[in-house]
Formats: structure tokens, sequence, C-alpha cells
């Protein structure tokens, strides 16, 4: 295992608003790899885009209390001056957002949009940098990209902006790439195309990939590790095989719970979760999940009540953060899911490889 | 019209029960160029020429891409809007021509549910008033009076319904949802056109919101026309399916077949893009990629309109429109080359 080219530890995000505080990030821990795609999953309000947008350096510090460490390869974001993060930010790592019409200027035309993206970190001629706008569209399976360049964002369909974002966010080999709901916005096929192209491009460039996304199809299809996040926290964490077969914290069962499968028969019903995310102003004391957790009652006392779970390793590689016992977690999981055992997985996983 | 499109009544011929028989809709959107005299210059065709049929406690899904005309389907055979072409058929009743006041004894019997839950609720009315206003609009007047119903419908729905007196903004989206549909099932109609209810919503409020419908149709034998564009979401709660590509109806089948056996090869395409929320099963998944947008309803390709995405189409598929029609028992396919393997 090499050292992760970006490593998130204690990563705390507060708003100060007139209601109280918002503690939208609470104590975040990751790292990712070159090469490797990192999923982080949850709802609305689980912190998971605020996460991207602290690493990236795009809170405003006048009305965010960020705290704790980024590092891009050693380097230290957080403390770092705004200059020196704007020089990596676009050309190291960049990111691509959910919604392309409204991170494309209107005004301007695709051609320039790009090429302003390349002047900034790149001392190469006006025409050398539309050469290379011209090939970035090409790359990203943008047909006719000679014409393309002059045309409005306005003038592209949704998925052909995808492409234009992804480009643009391309253009300087950046080593991470955060995506942030990249598929959400864009019909099935196109999703498609978008996520074959993301994982062809992360081939070719060693990419580190930390995807953000509530949609566990496109996570299964992309990911190599997960982060489940809830209420600000990550609350499990693991290899892509130990989150769908191996799930041990009663969130992540009840997402899974949750998502209607396409290959499973009609009869089935869905296993919601009851109630409503929390309010991140008032957080629960205990666990965050405690007032929807169906299994609090198996945890004797009012540990979850009063007790914050720490995100306590089961493997190497996976970890979480629930009171229960790991060996009433894995009967559960197993009786809810019918999961194989962790021998099969370890060696359909060697097979895969 | 073409001729083409007429043995799409075999489509509807076979179910004399149904509760709602389409046949041939129709809805063209006029473009009126600039100039003083705003003359006609083209239609946008939303929907060029859809059939089919529904009987009470079905559901029947409705899927398709963006710009497939599916929620102007939905919308035009509730007679929200008004078709161009074609004959709809409520209980047996020719309904294509009513006026607006025509229609209004027959909102009893089919409503709606729309997808933006901050949109289609008046954030001026009290939930109360909102649940209420079916009551008031068709001049019922329940026995227990109108507040015990309502609350009993917020009741039914899953909402605290001593919340009676506030306001939308007071709830998340999917509570939200939920008073939409209290309203629509008020009444106790036999249809409700669902049109994307739960593409708004987190999945785990996604779900709940899934299990309720369910519920409900069990309760009251309510049929659905359920539009959305998440074919895992459309797969678990129809019975049939029917796939939408440039206003047509490509392929109707049980929701099974649609998934196991498609017999159009966009049907094939779209299937195989849903990723599966189970990576080991994804890894093995072969993938059909499309290529290319959707074209412009504006004007839309000869012959059969997928034929430029088509990986199987032909010198005749630009040629002829093909007919959907009954390609295997039930299952019905507009395509010239259907997946044989499939056609049993």
């Amino acid at each position: 295992m090499s050292d992760p080219f970006l490593s998130v530890s204690d990563l705390r995000v507060q708003f100060p608003t007139e209601d109280g505080v918002v503690s939208a990030v609470d104590g975040v821990d990751f790292a990712v790899e070159k090469n490797k795609t990192l999923a982080i999953v949850g709802e609305s309000g689980s912190g998971k885009s605020v996460t991207s947008q602290a690493i990236m350096g795009l809170l405003n510090r006048k009305t965010a209390k960020v705290t704790g460490e980024v590092r891009l390869d050693g380097e230290e974001l957080l403390t770092a001056r705004p200059e020196q993060v704007r020089s990596l930010r676009g050309k190291r790592m960049s990111m691509i957002f959910q919604d392309p019409l409204s991170s494309l200027h209107p005004f301007y035309s695709i051609g320039k949009q790009l090429v302003e993206a390349i002047d900034v970190h790149q001392n190469v001629s006006s025409s050398a940098a539309m050469t290379q706008a011209r090939d970035m569209l090409d790359r990203v399976g943008i047909p006719n990209p000679e014409r393309r360049l002059k045309d409005y964002p306005h003038n592209l369909s949704g998925g052909m902006r995808q492409r234009v974002m992804i480009a643009m966010a391309l253009l300087n080999s950046p080593e991470l790439l955060i995506a942030d709901e990249p598929t959400t916005a864009l019909d099935v096929t196109v999703q498609a195309q978008i996520i074959e192209l993301l994982r062809d491009l992360q081939k070719e460039f060693n990419t580190a990939i930390i995807l953000i996304t509530h949609d566990l199809g496109v996570v299964a299809d992309m990911a190599d590790d997960v982060v489940v996040m809830y209420g600000g926290r990550v609350v499990e964490k693991g290899g892509i095989d130990d989150i769908y077969y191996r799930p041990e914290m009663p969130y992540t069962w009840g997402l899974l719970g949750s998502v209607p499968r396409m290959d499973a028969g009609h009869s089935t019903r869905l296993e919601p979760i009851p109630g409503q995310p929390p309010s991140l102003i008032r957080l629960p004391k205990g666990c965050v999940f405690r007032p929807r957790c169906a299994y609090h009652e198996l945890v004797p006392g009012d540990r979850c009540d009063v007790e914050r779970p720490d995100l306590l390793p089961v493997s190497p590689e996976h970890a979480v953060r629930c009171h229960l016992e790991p060996a009433q977690r894995q009967e559960i999981a197993n009786e809810r899911f019918g999961l194989t055992s962790v021998d099969t997985g370890v060696t359909e996983r060697r097979e895969d490889a | 019209m073409t001729a083409v499109d007429e043995s799409n009544a075999g489509i509807v011929a076979g179910r004399s029960d149904a509760l709602l028989r389409v046949e041939n809709v129709q809805k063209y959107f006029p473009i009126n160029g600039g100039g003083l005299l705003k003359r006609k210059v083209g239609d946008v065709k939303a929907v060029e020429s859809i059939s089919f049929d529904i009987i009470p406690g079905e559901t029947l899904g409705v899927v398709g891409e963006s710009g497939c005309g599916k929620s102007t389907a939905g919308r035009t055979v509730m007679k929200l809007l008004d078709p161009t072409g074609g004959k709809i058929e409520f209980e047996g009743r020719d309904i294509t021509n009513l006026t607006r006041k025509e229609m209004v004894p027959l909102r009893r019997e089919m409503q709606m549910i729309f997808q933006d839950p901050y949109s289609s609720l008046n954030p001026r009315h009290t939930v109360g008033a909102i649940i209420s206003a079916p009551f008031k609009v068709q001049g019922v007047k329940p026995a227990r009076g109108v507040q015990a119903e309502v609350q009993d419908l917020m009741a039914r729905v899953g909402l605290n319904p001593e919340h009676f007196n506030r306001y939308p903004n007071e709830f998340s989206g999917g509570q939200r949802q939920r008073i939409g549909i209290a309203r629509a099932i008020a009444l106790r109609p036999k249809l409700i056109v669902c049109d994307e209810p739960v593409s708004a919503l987190d999945v785990s409020i996604q779900a709940q919101v899934v299990n309720l419908l369910e519920d409900l149709q069990d309760e009251f034998r309510l049929a659905y026309i359920f539009i959305a564009h998440d074919l895992s979401v459309v797969r678990h709660i129809s019975d049939r399916i029917a796939v939408m590509y440039l206003g047509r109806i490509m392929e109707l089948a049980d929701s099974e077949r649609i998934y196991k056996a498609p017999l159009h090869p966009y049907t094939h395409a779209l299937t195989s893009a849903v990723p599966l929320p189970d990576p080991r099963a994804e890894r093995k998944r072969e993938r059909i990629l499309l290529h290319g947008d959707l074209p412009s309803p504006i004007n839309p390709p000869s012959g059969c309109v997928f034929r430029t995405r088509c990986p199987k189409a032909q010198d005749l598929c630009a040629q002829e429109i093909p007919v959907l029609r009954e390609l295997a028992p039930g299952h019905f396919g507009a395509c010239h080359f259907p997946e044989e393997r499939h056609l049993i």
C-alpha cells in the first residue's frame, strides 16, 4: 500500500448562525490513494459536500470555522496561505460540480472558459492553450470539438455540459479529482457514459477520485472504498465489499434496505429508515443516529443516548461507529441481508482482481 | 397523424375492464415565429402517439429519459393539457374533448401527485386548508365534518394530525410529499398519476413514500400511472412498464419482462445503464453504451425515432415507422428487429 495522496484527519466545519452553531462536519477522517476512488455516501445534510469544499479551500473562512488537517501529498492545506491553495486548485486538485449549467459562465464561450483554466496555471501561448482545450474536449468525447469551442453553455445538452466540466477539471492533469454528485442531474444512459469516461481518465492519469453521491448504484459501480456519513460524522468506512456485504452500522443497513433494486422481484418490500435526519444545530448528545435506530435497545443502559461512540476498527480497513457488540452486529447483518461469510468474500475478490 | 399508428389499437383491445384507455394520444406544442403575426412555424412533438390502458389496482410505470414526453403524456391523459389527437376513455366514457368545466366532476376519480413538494403546495395555506381543498372544490361534505376527515387523512399518510394548522414551510420534503398524497387521496380517487413523486427525496425518505404509496394502493385499490426516470424505483413499484422515447412508446410489458427479456434495443440499453447497488454484480455486468444525444422533438428522425442511436439500425428503420405491436403474449414493442431470443 502506498502513502495516501490525500489524507483528512479530524476535519471539523462549523457555521455560526443566529439560531446556534451548525456543526456541518464533526471530526471526519479518511485517506485516498492515487488511482483509487473513494466514495463519500450520505443523504442531504450529512456533511459530504461541505467536506469536499473544505478540502478544496472553497469555504469562506469568515463564515465557516474549519479545523483539523488536510494533507495533499504531504502538504497541509488548511493552514496554508490562500494564494498557495489557489495555485493547487485547478492544477493538482480539481472539482466537478453537480449542476454544470450553474457552474459554467453563461456569457463566455466554452473555449474561453477552458483557455482561462489553462492560463491560470500554465505559461503557454493562447493558440497552444486553444489546441489543448480542443484536444481535451475531444478526449472527453465531445463531437466536433473545434466547433464546440465557440459554443456557449446554453448550446449544449446536460451530458455535454458535464463533459465540458470534466474537461475543464482535467486540463491541468490534476492528481486529485473531487466529483460532487457528477451524474445526479443526468439521465441513466448519459450517466453510464460519464462513469465510463471517469474510469478511463483515472486509468490514464492515475488520478485519485473522491466521489460524493447518494446513489448506491453509482458507488457500487465506481468506488474502491466507501465512507458513510451521517449528521456530519463518519459512521462507517471500509472497502467496497465491506460496506455492501458486511455492513455493521445500523444506518448503513437502513440505506441499503431503502434502495430499490432493479434485479429484485416486484414483491420485495423496501425497509426504510423511520424518521428524519437530525438538525445539525441540535445534534443528539450520544450517537447521531440514535433517534432513528431500531437497534439501540440491544445496547444496555442509555449508552446510545449519552455516550458518543468512537469509530472503531473491525478489520484493518473497516471501521464502524456503533455501541452494539461486534458479534451482535454481524449476526443482525447476516440475518437482514443474508450475507455470505467473510471467507467467500475474500476468495471472490481475489478472482476479480 | 400517419395511418401507420392505427394498429396501435391492438394494444388496448384486450382488456374490457380498463379504467383508463388511451389510444394514439398526441400532444404537439406550437412554435410561433417572431414578428407581428406570430405565425406558427412548427411544432414541438412532445407526444407523438401513445396507447395504453390501465385496470383498477394496477400500477403502470412510465420511464424514459428527460425530453421523452413522459410528463406531457401524464398531464395529457389527465386532461390538464388538451390532446392534439387521439382518444382518452375513462371508465368507458370518451373524455377527449371534455371542457375544463365538464372535467370537474371527474377530478374526484383521477388525481395527480407532483414531483416538487416545494412548489406544488401553496405556502400561504395551512396544511388543513390544502388537504381540505378537494372537499371544497367538489362540494363534498363528510358526515363527521371536513376537519375530522382531513385529520384522519393526515394520520393515514403518516403526518401528525395536530399539525393541521401549520404551513408547508414547517415540513421537510418527505412530509410535504405526504401532504400532496393526502390531498390526492382525499376523495378516494380510482386513478392517481404520480409524476416523479420521489425523485426529490433522499433515499431513506424515498423508501418511506414508496411504501406508503403501495399501502394506499392495497387499501383503496388505486391505479397508479407512475412516471419516473429512475428505473429501479419504477421496476419496484410497477406491474407493467411503458418505455418512452421521443414521444412514443417503444416497449410495454410486465415489469419483470422489461428487465429480464427486453425486446427493444432502447429498453435493453436503458436497463443495462442502471447501476445495481451490488459491487460484485457490477464487476460482471456489460453495459450497452448509447452514443449521441436525444434528437430534437421539433424535427424527429424519419422512420424509427431511435434509429440514430440504435446499435441495430438498418435501412428499413429509416424508411418505416415501426408499429407498437404484440410481439410476445402481453409484450408490446415498436421495433423492426426485436431481440429474437426474448420473443417467447
